[in-house]
């Protein structure tokens, strides 16, 4: 009986998308030939979608709910030997007394990809062989696919910047994409007025961003949340628009082009060496970020950002000074889109404001979204799963955009804590001889 | 002074149509405290589903009034059906989440509603047909206010003092009211929270299809990308009035014209969106409650 009800509530779903989406879908308009071109074909397809859509949105919406439910959080009853956990790993033989810092994920669906990683006898193959991938990858492929390598890679840069200011902040910034136009058009802009190369402007660019990043964040980062999203997007269109329309200082829609790629030690390369080289500096910039960002998450400051994120009352008045921690976010995220639109410009050698539009925003958003918030391996997947699907799925180009939004919604709705779930640390009292006390984040 | 009259009667019309938009960011802001990003993308949606049946209709052989009448009509409802179908999808489940969630949603919801437009029809401009009848009464005028300004103008008019009797007078109105002050109170006189909430989502979007079909057949094209930069402004527009006052976002919706039209009249055309965004980053700054709008102590 109950299986007959669900078709039956499937049903009414797919008649009202049928009815929903008739004009848009079934009807086209040729307004100048005065043609109607009448699609049933799509209709059924819509019918057929949501028919089947609708059971598995349910389920899965059956599933958070009992995920929910149960009250006590899962907490692994050992602490793992986890790569988060560098200062508890010695702690863990010696008993278990007082505090000790261990990894404890978030409660609710477990991560579909962050299992395996924390076992470390997966974890130091998998890591080698990603190495030798890495390294190897140039000289096996051609240079086309080095390239659209290396723009993943500037991806996975951006994406771990913005990742700074949305995942560990707290901040939606919507108008990152201003600030790595900053640091392209930066970069074009020098050296087609100064001659400066590759070398001089990457830092240049970077702290120009920075600037515009603190000119625009110490008025605007004492808003509220949402507001502070509206604001950034707005700033980002207000530089689209300049650079579009100020035609003596950044030459327009036009764009500029015959921007060199970065030399090494002024010797000339050719184009395919000019590739590899790119790709190598891409990686070393990467495991930078990585690196940086993996520093800065457990560091006071980093601690800060996450407990902002949390509550910002309660930080305040745990005396944190919440302007300045933000703004250092803010500032940190520009710098590396700073960092990244210099290396965007010398890669592609031509850049035009139709680059920086509202939707690389939320491209590198929706990689952070989809990645997890706050995971440094997490927006890695992201990037790479972005940027390169569109790239070997040629058939589904058209659908990117329209990936992108469903993405966005359906990690919201079903999975908030992206593909990897970040993991917390958090300090835990346990008492002699009891296993499980109740978990202090 | 033609010249001046002339830009404040465009500004006024401009005007009218953020206020129309920014009705119902204001109404749902003020219930869910969420910027419904995938607003401006229902106007959008409204503009093409007019298109759509009015040229159905022309090319039928049917002409006039009519056609205007029927186009909005089947804006409107479809525009509401949307409205009601996003908020179930991409709002409804969020209810409890973190602020951030519901944003990212409603982000994510705009693009997608952009590219099912794009992809179901067509990225190039279409022509609106102009369906806004010219008025007799108004042909000593006509060099200072056309009839289809003054119709916009007119039809704001009229819905902003609808929506006013409605959420003063009517059972809707008051649990509306009450879900905005606190929505587990309403919840517990009796208040079915869903369904209020579902209404507001329908009301703004059937003001914002009747802004869409308005300036489309004004204006006299339309693409998919319209409702994005149409919602930033609407958005601009209630965030100046105070976000959450009715009043308000009428207000900023025609200060927010009269800006634009005077800037681009008296300074330079380029920079037309330019002069909306830096009026909004002012704001912000300056008075984050908005002209008419409250600052509220936040509860901790």
């Amino acid at each position: 009986m109950k299986t007959l009800s669900e078709f039956k509530k499937s049903f009414f779903i797919a008649l009202w998308f049928m009815l929903l989406t008739f004009p848009i879908m079934v009807i086209r308009v040729n307004p100048i030939e005065k043609v109607i071109e009448w699609r049933w074909w799509n209709m059924a397809l819509v019918g057929i979608g949501g028919f089947l859509l609708s059971f598995v949105w349910r389920a899965l919406l059956n599933r958070k709910e009992r995920g929910r439910k149960p009250a006590p959080p899962t907490i692994s009853p050992e602490p793992s030997p986890c790569r988060e956990e560098r200062t508890g790993a010695g702690a863990s033989g010696t008993g278990n007394e007082g505090l000790k810092p261990v990894a404890v994920k978030n409660p609710g669906p477990r991560a579909i990809v962050g299992q395996p990683f924390e076992e470390s006898r997966l974890y130091r193959p998998a890591l080698a062989a990603a190495a030798l991938f890495i390294l190897a990858f140039p000289f096996v492929f051609s240079s086309y696919q080095t390239n659209i390598m290396t723009t993943a890679l500037i991806y996975v840069v951006l994406g771990l910047g913005l990742n700074i200011v949305v995942g560990l902040a707290g901040l939606l910034n919507l108008g990152y994409v201003a600030f790595y136009a900053v640091g392209a058009y930066s970069y074009a802009l020098l050296n087609h007025h100064f001659g400066l190369g590759f070398w001089t402007a990457l830092p240049v660019g970077a702290l120009l961003s920075a600037l515009f990043a603190i000119l625009l964040g110490f008025p605007v980062l004492r808003l509220r949340g949402d507001y502070l999203a509206i604001v950034t997007l707005g700033f980002g269109e207000i530089i689209r628009l300049i650079l579009e329309n100020w035609n003596a200082f950044s030459f327009g829609p036009s764009g500029i082009s015959n921007i060199p790629r970065p030399g090494l030690f002024g010797i000339a390369l050719s184009i395919h060496a000019a590739t590899v080289y790119l790709y190598f500096l891409m990686i070393a910039l990467c495991l930078f970020t990585i690196f940086v960002v993996s520093r800065l998450r457990d560091s006071r400051i980093g601690r800060a950002w996450i407990a902002l994120r949390e509550d910002e009352v309660a930080c305040e008045a745990m005396g944190i000074d919440k302007t300045r921690a933000k703004l250092t976010a803010f500032v940190l995220g520009a710098i590396w889109a700073g960092m990244g639109g210099v290396i965007f410009a010398a890669k592609t050698t031509f850049i035009n404001p139709a680059s920086f539009t509202f939707l690389e925003s939320a491209m590198i958003l929706s990689i952070v979204v989809l990645g997890g918030m706050g995971s440094i391996l997490g927006v890695i997947f992201g990037a790479f799963l972005l940027i390169l699907s569109p790239e070997y799925l040629r058939a589904f180009s058209a659908y990117r955009m329209l990936l992108f939004g469903t993405t966005m919604v359906v990690m919201m709705v079903f999975r908030p804590q992206g593909i990897v779930t970040s993991v917390r640390r958090v300090y835990r009292f346990t008492a002699k001889g009891k296993g499980d006390a109740p978990a202090q984040a | 002074m033609d010249y001046f009259l002339e830009l404040l009667i465009g500004g006024l019309t401009r005007g009218s149509i953020y206020a129309l938009i920014a009705l119902g960011y204001t109404m749902v802001y003020g219930i869910l405290e969420l910027i419904n990003f995938a607003h401006g993308e229902i106007y959008m949606l409204g503009a093409f589903t007019a298109l759509i049946v009015a040229s159905v209709l022309t090319m039928n052989g049917m002409t006039g009034v009519s056609v205007l009448i029927l186009a909005s009509v089947v804006a409107v409802i479809y525009a509401s059906a949307y409205g009601f179908t996003v908020e179930k999808i991409a709002y409804q489940p969020l209810r409890r989440a973190p602020r951030l969630s519901p944003l990212i949603s409603a982000i994510g919801m705009s693009i997608f509603l952009q590219n099912y437009v794009l992809l179901a029809q067509t990225s190039d401009f279409l022509p609106f047909p102009s369906l806004i009848p010219s008025l007799p009464f108004m042909e000593p005028y006509s060099h200072i206010i056309g009839s289809a300004e003054f119709i916009i103008i007119v039809t704001t008019a009229a819905a902003t003092a609808a929506l006013t009797l409605l959420i003063k007078f009517t059972k809707l109105g008051k649990a509306m009211r009450a879900t905005a002050q606190d929505r587990s109170m309403a919840m517990l006189v009796g208040v079915n929270v869903n369904r209020v909430i579902s209404n507001t989502f329908i009301i703004g979007s059937a003001l914002a299809a009747i802004g869409g079909v308005l300036i489309a057949s004004h204006v006299g094209r339309i693409n998919f990308s319209i409702g994005f930069i149409a919602g930033i402004k609407a958005f601009t527009a209630a965030v100046l009035g105070g976000i959450g006052s009715i009043p308000g976002a009428v207000l900023g919706g025609l200060v927010l014209g009269w800006t634009e039209s005077f800037a681009t009249g008296y300074v330079s055309s380029d920079y037309e969106d330019v002069f909306a965004f830096c009026l909004l980053v002012l704001i912000l700054i300056f008075r984050p409650a908005g002209l008419l709008g409250r600052s509220a102590a936040q509860k901790v």
